[in-house]
């Protein structure tokens, strides 16, 4: 085998550094033990924007209504505790997950039909729609205030929820991350992926090919729509509430450029881009929110004019210029 | 309230719709560019003739005047140095360009004027209520409709009798061709650009009234605007004059109604008729 045949045919084994997101995600929690509520908001955020990378990254899919589905996760986690009084956290995280992404299933069917800006529009349209039931069925959802004061089952049965120091809710999180990030990886690195990359980079050429395009970008969303509804359950299980927040163009625009500015469609844009983007929004946002939002809007007009891969982006195009002038 | 008071008060919100999205729909329609900063021209329009009018003692006309002239000039600067660079770039790039754009200027707002709500003060003779022999209205709702309608059949005449509007309609159907025929596009499209601007600038201001102004503007009413432009259809003046008058009423009758959640008739209205036209009501499939 060539080199280049060799590289593509072993690329999706796993590599010694991709263990050390992970070691670093168990180093926080021995390290900084004051700071896991903040910690596990990332990997909330983490997951979220994962999910988002799935349809955005790979398949191609520009859609301003993902929140929708983080949303429908937390709702469902949050009416099923309070009103049913189920609140096994696992349980919970496949609930929120089977719900989302039936919506997603259904949404997608229809939405997937078209593309460009209905598309977006729709997009935007189901989350708004989403928000407003929410706001309006107050008896179910708690209306503008939502559902504060939710508790939960301890996990498996062993580990209860801390409200003040998050050290149960951190491990949680992070495991439950690992493993939708196993299955996002998976997924990515199957035929059913490579499809998606066909699909993102030449829509023409897969349909000539004979590959089934809707069925797969439907898949895809669904599946998308159920991790982003995993995400919206474990923000809704770590912080013991859910409000209209969840479900804004806020939280949509939000977790795109999150997405972004880590570097869309390589897995680990969403490690870097949420952990880079909530570090300084926790420094300047609370201190600065005009100028924080100033900054934001500057770096996204900068991003999108001469960086468009993201931080990861600039890595890679530093690393290969080192390279070569090594050579 | 009586059908014909409903009536007047839906027309004169559609009207704003119509001042402000009509340029959104122009450009978005010749470049295929999604602009979401569009609200953005129509915010700082309305704060240039807040200021102009509190600091300079401008009196209401000469104010829209000058917001028309100073967004047109700031916008097409804008299109020139940044917008023009995205043409050719991906919906994604456009996307977090131009919503990156919304959050400078919300917060650039924000730190010259203040975060509160601004009031337009109207003139004497646009406040109180005039009488049309069988209905007493307010006058302001009715100089917006007739403000509105006579832009309309001034924007109609010039999209259909002018040569400036015949290119425009030709690069809307099919750019490439246009300009294999010798149409500057991109002058083209600098120039309706700046106009476009100029009038969602306008529409801002004439709008304070019944939309409100304050830095969060843009971002509030960025559904409503594009649900206007994508159900009357890209680069279609009369489309999206319907479209406007249609959401204006149904959003004026909603509240008065429903006044908790009536918006939720809308996304759905915007959601069906988008499924079953993607292109919109009056838009045009192909491209």
């Amino acid at each position: 085998m060539t080199g280049a045949a060799r590289q593509l045919a072993g690329r999706h084994h796993f590599r010694w550094w991709e263990l050390l997101p992970w070691i670093a995600g168990i180093a926080v929690f021995f390290a900084f033990p004051n700071y896991l509520a903040f910690g596990t908001q990332v990997l909330i955020t983490i997951l979220f924007a994962l999910s988002l990378d799935l349809v955005l990254g790979y398949a191609g899919i520009v859609t301003l209504g993902h929140a929708a589905f983080f949303g429908a996760g937390a709702y469902t986690v949050g009416m099923l505790a309070m009103h049913l009084g189920w609140n096994d956290p696992i349980f919970g995280l496949l609930a929120a997950a089977l719900v989302a992404g039936a919506i997603g299933l259904a949404s997608g069917l229809v939405l997937l039909r078209t593309h460009g800006l209905a598309l977006l529009m729709l997009t935007l349209c189901t989350m708004a729609l989403l928000e407003q039931a929410a706001n309006m069925g107050a008896a179910w959802t708690g209306g503008f205030d939502g559902m504060p004061g939710l508790s939960f089952a301890k996990i498996l049965g062993l580990f209860g929820f801390d409200a003040l120091y998050f050290r149960s809710q951190y491990l949680y999180a992070l495991v439950v991350l690992f493993l939708c990030f196993v299955i996002v990886r998976t997924l990515v690195y199957s035929s059913f992926g490579q499809s998606l990359t066909g699909i993102r980079e030449n829509l023409l050429r897969m349909h000539a090919v004979g590959a089934p395009v809707r069925a797969r970008q439907v898949l895809v969303y669904s599946i998308s729509a159920a991790l982003a509804g995993v995400a919206g359950a474990l923000f809704t299980q770590a912080n013991g509430y859910a409000n209209l927040a969840v479900l804004g163009l806020e939280r949509s625009a939000g977790v795109m450029i999150v997405l972004i500015l880590g570097g869309y469609g390589r897995l680990y844009g969403a490690f870097v881009g949420a952990i880079t983007y909530m570090l300084i929004e926790d420094v300047l946002a609370k201190a600065y929110p005009t100028a924080w939002q100033l900054g934001l809007g500057l770096t996204l007009v900068a991003v999108a004019l001469f960086a468009r891969n993201g931080v990861i982006g600039i890595v890679d195009s530093l690393r290969r210029r080192f390279t070569e002038s090594v050579r | 309230m009586d059908p014909v008071s409903i009536l007047l008060g839906g027309f004169a919100s559609g009207m704003v719709l119509f001042i402000v999205s009509v340029g959104l729909s122009v450009t978005m329609g010749l470049m295929g560019f999604v602009n979401l900063a569009h609200g953005g021209f129509a915010m700082l329009g309305g704060y240039v003739i807040v200021l102009a009018m509190k600091h300079w003692g401008l009196s209401f006309l000469p104010a829209l005047a000058l917001a028309f002239v100073a967004v047109a000039l700031f916008s097409v600067v804008l299109e020139r140095l940044l917008y023009a660079r995205l043409y050719r770039a991906a919906e994604l790039d456009q996307v977090l360009f131009t919503i990156g754009l919304v959050f400078v200027m919300t917060a650039a707002v924000t730190l010259g004027v203040g975060p509160e709500t601004q009031v337009v003060q109207l003139p004497d003779w646009l406040r109180g209520q005039t009488d049309l022999g069988f209905i007493k209205y307010r006058t302001y709702s009715l100089a917006l409709i007739v403000a509105g309608t006579a832009l309309m059949i001034a924007l109609w005449l010039g999209f259909e009798s002018t040569r400036f509007g015949a290119r425009i309609r030709a690069a809307v159907d099919n750019r490439r061709m246009a300009q294999s025929l010798g149409v500057d596009v991109g002058r083209l499209f600098a120039v309706t650009f700046a106009i476009g601007s100029g009038l969602a600038a306008v529409g801002g201001g004439l709008g304070a009234e019944i939309l409100g102004l304050d830095p969060n503007y843009p971002l509030r009413y960025l559904v409503y605007f594009l649900i206007v432009v994508s159900v009357g259809g890209l680069g279609r003046v009369t489309g999206v004059f319907v479209a406007a008058l249609l959401i204006g009423v149904l959003d004026f009758v909603l509240k008065i109604y429903f006044p908790k959640g009536g918006t939720v008739f809308i996304y759905v209205l915007a959601l069906l008729l988008l499924l079953w036209r993607p292109h919109g009501l009056f838009g045009k499939r192909g491209s």
